[in-house]
């Protein structure tokens, strides 16, 4: 290395503390890539197909007897065109946690895969950034399938839904990252199972299939706090066309949600790999 | 190229690097010698960048790890002791895909990734699962691997440790080649052979603690003799026949399956023996080696 170089490098370190982050988050990216394009296609997207068969079953199936339901400002829109929303929220969650969860969990205590990758030039920031991307990346390929489901289906009802788009992408950010992050402290299969055992009910229960009023105010509180409300209610105001500033606490919420988990990531890793 | 001085690292209660001292010029190769637990993985990891030290210095390729972590790490190039390759890649992606943790562009990386499969005799294995490759294609790969980067330095704990004796020469065949080409070459090991063959200089490290340090030949000079007279004469008689050899040679080691006698001329001590009218089961004078060192330095052998 020259002196150029190294003069480069400490003046770098300011700004972002280069021994955690070399910059170079896509080349783990690109890993995962190589990874799933050699993965037998179905189980890659088994995942996708369980929203679908919810939107199937209970949608059109369901939706036969319910009728119509209210949107979040009071029109009457119908009961397939309401839980769509809430699945598509849930189908950008699912193909984050996908990576994000069993899969870190294998590489974290099975496969050395990360001691490897920090033996070289990358920091453990590249490796939570490359990680949640490829996790989200997924989240984001099962939303825009379920998009264009929900598009053939016309359940779809303003031309806001474009930005359910974006608003999945952001929603899969923050279930990678807190996935992941979640992941790095768990050293048994028996606390894997929590996982599953918190994501079930949170699915079941976060408004997807009524509304929340339904609930006493104690639970909706805590119904409230929990991400999935949270992606819910910004998707379904999105393809039911409802738009009000409220919507960006649910941005904020994801925001902050995915910050912490790539810190708490980072930290791990580092805790784990570089002491 | 590395430097360390007063060096250590304790996990807890438990020191595994007890303050150690050795300096490595650019186009060495250097070894750390010692049985199991001696902590010559801690000082790896520690010299990889990967460990932070708890007191003493460091310095690799003239920087601070503790500053510099990534900075020498790209200039390293890591085999450890456990393989850790990417075993949902194919042999030839996982070089592509190393390749580009350390930033280096897809072409350059696909052109060195052919080369050092040549290298590595594993051109007809490219498309392979890692989990098909026996265990010294493994290790050829993790070596080929470590070199994607062109290091300055390359690092190996206990390369050929578990392989069989072919396996074992056909790496020690490809790391003389690596060291003719002038490239520093750190490695771990508790074979004496291994270490004699690729050693220009070698500490000899128990307990987290240098023992000694020169090259193969002068410790063997130095430590030992230049033969020694191995005899055996059962396991129950082998202490009494030791007391009755007192005297014979310039040192005695008495072991639970046999006496050594270290002398500058083994057969002259053979015929010694053999007139004091004891009769050994077997006897076989050979030269000394590392092994015989580390036996005199610490009482014990370096394979258990
Ligand atoms: N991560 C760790 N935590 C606690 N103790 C450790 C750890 N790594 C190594 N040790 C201990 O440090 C000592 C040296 O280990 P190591 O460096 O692996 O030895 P070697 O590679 O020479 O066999 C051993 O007693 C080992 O148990
Ligand atoms: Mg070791």
């Amino acid at each position: 290395m020259t002196m150029t170089e190294l003069a480069v490098a400490s003046h770098r370190r300011r700004l972002v503390d280069k021994t955690l982050y070399a910059g170079n988050a896509r080349s783990v990216m690109w890993r995962g890539w190589r990874v799933a394009s050699r993965t037998h296609y179905g189980i890659m997207i088994s995942g996708f197909f369980e929203p679908v068969f919810y939107l199937l079953s209970l949608g059109i199936g369901l939706g036969g007897l319910v009728g119509v339901v209210a949107a979040p400002d009071g029109r009457e829109i119908p009961y397939a065109a309401f839980i769509a929303p809430a699945l598509l929220a849930t189908s950008a969650m699912n193909g984050a946690i996908y990576d994000s969860t069993w899969n870190v969990f294998f590489k974290l205590n099975y496969s050395k895969l990360y001691d490897g990758m920090l033996a070289t030039r990358l920091g453990p920031l590249d490796v939570a950034l490359g990680e949640i991307g490829i996790a989200l990346a997924r989240g984001a390929v099962y939303a825009g399938g379920f998009m264009i489901v929900m598009t053939v289906l016309g359940l779809n009802m303003s031309w806001w839904a474009l930005a359910a788009l974006p608003a999945t992408v952001l929603i899969a950010f923050g279930f990678a990252s807190l996935g992941m992050a979640v992941t790095s402290y768990m050293k048994t299969f028996q606390q894997m199972d929590w996982i599953n055992f918190v994501l079930l009910p949170m699915f079941l229960l976060s408004a997807t299939f009524y509304p929340l009023s339904v609930y006493p105010q104690l639970v909706q509180w805590f119904i409230q706090a929990m991400p999935l409300w949270h992606a819910v209610e910004l998707v379904r105001s999105l393809t039911t066309g409802v738009v009000h500033l409220g919507l960006l606490w649910h941005v904020l919420y994801f925001t902050v949600l995915s910050v912490i988990g790539i810190r708490f990531t980072t930290a791990r890793l580092r805790a784990l790999f570089l002491t | 190229m590395l430097r360390a001085t007063d060096l250590v690292k304790t996990y807890g209660e438990k020191c595994a690097v007890d303050g150690i001292d050795f300096e490595v010029p650019a186009g060495e190769s250097f070894g750390l010698l010692g049985p199991n637990g001696a902590g010559k993985s801690t000082t790896m990891r520690m010299v990889g960048a990967v460990s932070t030290r708890t007191s003493g210095e460091l310095e690799i390729l003239g920087l601070d790890p503790n500053d510099y972590g990534p900075e020498i790490r790209s200039q390293l190039g890591v085999v450890p002791q456990a393989d850790n390759l990417d075993v949902d890649l194919r042999v030839r992606d996982n070089l592509l895909v190393y390749g580009r943790y350390f930033g280096l562009d897809r072409k350059i990386v696909a052109r060195r990734a052919d080369e050092l499969l040549e290298f590595a005799q594993l051109s007809d294995r490219k498309t392979a699962r890692v989990d098909d490759l026996s265990g010294g294609m493994k290790r050829r790969l993790t070596i080929a691997r470590a070199l994607i980067n062109e290091p300055a330095m390359l690092l190996l704990d206990e390369p050929t440790t578990g392989l069989d004796p072919q396996a074992r020469h056909i790496l020690w065949d490809r790391l003389f080649q690596l060291k003719e080409r002038g490239i520093t070459l750190i490695l771990t090991t508790h074979y004496m052979d291994e270490a004699e063959q690729l050693c220009d200089r070698l500490i000899v490290v128990d307990e987290g603690k240098i023992m000694a340090e020169g090259s193969p030949a002068n410790l063997i000079r130095q430590y030992s003799s230049r033969e020694v007279l191995e005899v055996r004469f059962g396991t129950e008689h082998n202490a009494n026949a030791a007391k009755r050899l007192e005297g014979l040679g310039d040192r005695m080691e008495l072991l639970p399956d046999r006496i050594l006698i270290y002398a500058p001329d083994g057969e002259t001590v053979l015929n010694q023996v053999i007139a004091t009218g004891l009769e050994p089961i077997t006897s076989l004078v050979r030269r000394s080696s590392l092994e015989d060192v580390f036996l005199r330095l610490t009482g014990r052998s370096l394979i258990e």
